[in-house]
């Protein structure tokens, strides 16, 4: 009797589910579980000292539109990721075309500009902050050649590009990678074809490397965004959000609403904020592949 | 390409690699320099005088030696944690046929969609519940069994995707069960997949700051991101000196590690990591 109920299939959806099982626990425990209460405290008023929970329904949405301070997150958020996305994407691609030239060295530059990548991230920003002070060693250099150079942490427009600058050269290694294993997989005859054709390296790129390599294109810049809207040990090491709220992007924001000031009602409404962005990119750019990439491999 | 073609290529990645090196560098010669010399102008490339005072110092001011011990195990721990995770549902997900193995694997999936920020003030308030607020269990489980490991699981999956089946399926007529296939036989093929998982696993919980932050409040539980940060004089400012010395032994390990290994780390992230 239990031999027949143990049919094949049975067998399979069994250790299907055992094998599954610790994943899918954990994404409801850690994952889904979270985020509905996310939704649900984002409706509460949460007084951590009085250790008051109040039901408020959409006073911290209304709070949220009313936020003056809100506008200048999400336009500093907006800064930083288009940004570090344009300039992360364009030099992993640069480098990604310069190591591909089958010339000596290439695996000794491959290592130096993926290096950082394993560099401890806060590290790496403690060191970049020690180098950007006002009598750090970048001003040093500076002045050594009779350039006076300004205070990079404390003005608004070159804290930002400092902060971006930081993360694109910590990070710029990965893209750099997954881009030069794309353009190893372009077939060598298309260029060859394009060549007796008469089209110059320029033409090349444009219409045989881009579209070729678009799918790598896609994906990378799918990481980096999402990527770019979670950047806050940076800013925290570099900036603290300032000067004034120049550089305080959204999670540094929700950080500091949520654990600084103990508005945690408050902070759950920007986390289901920062949820929403984070979708509505993802879907924007998921749907932008029909349009744009030439092909799914 | 002409001569001249070639040394343009190598000027523009000479001068590309600048700042690429030059932080590791700076990072590394300031923590040896006495602190009266770190801002010193002009700016010296090697110290004049070498000395470990920094060094000495990180040891003092704060239980460096256990934070680094923190780091470490719980890195090591998160690693083997996910790797057992992703390569069984990854595996699942891949080779076993059953009902409703799609519609799970998409609701995994939608953890890729929620960064750790977005979910820190309820995990915070969960821990909290549980009395695990101080302690290392946040930033073991979570990372094991929560979104982060959604990736690997993903990984794993393209991997054992394209392994042939004949080996199974011979496997299945000598009467192997289930588990033994997918540990005797599957298991041993993934091992680029497993590789390219543990490196990147292992730099996540390295790197993790936020969380650390959140969950940790007593210094011998810090973990080194948030230790690096604590080197402070009495009105905030960075003691310069110490946090770089503390950085260079937080940094320089793994770096030694990945020059060593680089091919392994960069190949195997390009090629079984993200490519699927």
């Amino acid at each position: 009797m239990s031999t027949r109920f143990w049919t094949g299939s049975r067998r399979d959806t069994l250790a299907g589910y055992l094998f599954i099982a610790p994943q899918l626990i954990g994404s409801l425990l850690f994952v889904f579980v979270p985020l509905g209460l996310v939704f649900w405290y984002s409706l509460h008023e949460w007084n951590v000292l009085a250790d008051t929970f109040t039901f408020v329904g959409g006073e911290n949405y209304q709070a949220l539109a009313d936020d003056p301070k809100l506008a200048d997150a999400l336009i500093a958020t907006g800064f930083f990721s288009a940004g570090l996305v344009v300039l992360n994407l364009s030099l992993a691609l640069l480098l990604a075309v310069l190591l591909n030239q089958r010339l000596r060295g290439t695996v000794f530059f491959r290592t130096v500009f993926f290096s950082p990548v394993v560099v401890s991230l806060v590290a790496w920003t403690i060191v970049w902050s020690f180098l950007l002070q006002d009598n750090g060693g970048i001003n040093g250099l500076l002045e050594t050649v009779g350039v006076d150079g300004p205070n990079w942490l404390r003005g608004d427009a070159t804290a930002m590009i400092s902060v971006i600058v930081v993360q694109v050269v910590k990070n710029v290694g990965l893209n750099m990678v997954l881009f030069l294993a794309a353009l190893q997989g372009v077939p060598a005859n298309l260029y060859e074809a394009a060549t007796v054709d008469g089209a110059g390296r320029r033409r090349q790129f444009l219409s045989i490397t881009v579209p070729m390599i678009s799918p790598t294109i896609l994906l990378t810049s799918i990481i980096t965004v999402v990527g770019s809207l979670q950047v806050f040990a940076q800013i925290a090491v570099l900036t603290q959000g300032g000067p004034g709220t120049s550089t305080t992007v959204l999670v540094y924001y929700l950080y500091q609403q949520a654990f600084q000031f103990h508005h945690f009602g408050y902070g759950a409404t920007l986390s289901v904020l920062l949820f929403l962005i984070v979708l509505l990119l993802t879907l924007v750019q998921w749907r932008m592949r029909r349009k744009w990439v030439f092909h799914e491999s | 390409m002409s001569r001249r073609a070639k040394t343009a290529v190598y000027g523009v990645l000479c001068l590309l690699a600048l700042p690429f090196l030059f932080p590791t560098w700076w990072m590394v010669t300031s923590s040896l320099k006495p602190v009266g010399d770190i801002f010193a102008f002009p700016p010296t490339l090697w110290p004049s005088d070498v000395s470990f005072d920094a060094y000495a110092k990180a040891f003092e001011l704060q239980p460096f030696a256990r934070q680094y011990f923190n780091s470490m195990y719980i890195a090591a721990l998160v690693t083997v944690g996910t790797l057992a995770v992703s390569s069984l549902a990854g595996y699942a997900f891949a080779r076993i046929r059953f009902r409703g193995a799609n519609a799970w694997f998409v609701v995994i999936l939608v953890g890729l969609l929620i960064p750790s920020e977005v979910t820190i003030v309820p995990l915070f308030k969960m821990f909290d519940a549980w009395g695990m607020v101080d302690t290392h269990w946040p930033l073991i489980l979570v990372p094991i069994l929560g979104a982060p490991s959604v990736l690997a699981t993903f990984i794993m999956r393209q991997f054992f995707l394209a392994l042939p089946g004949e080996l199974e399926e011979a496997a299945k007529v000598d009467g192997l069960g289930r588990f033994a296939i997918f540990r005797l036989i599957a298991l041993p093929l993934a091992r680029p997949a497993l590789g390219a998982v543990a490196i990147f696993t292992f730099l996540h919980s390295w790197n993790l700051y936020l969380e650390p932050i959140v969950f940790l409040s007593s210094s011998e539980m810090f973990t080194l991101p948030q230790a690096l940060t604590q080197f402070v004089d009495a009105y905030g400012g960075p003691m310069w000196d110490i946090q770089l010395s503390a950085a260079s032994l937080t940094a320089l390990p793994v770096l030694v590690v990945f020059v060593i290994a680089q091919r392994q780390f960069i190949e195997g992230l390009a090629h079984t990591g993200l490519k699927g």
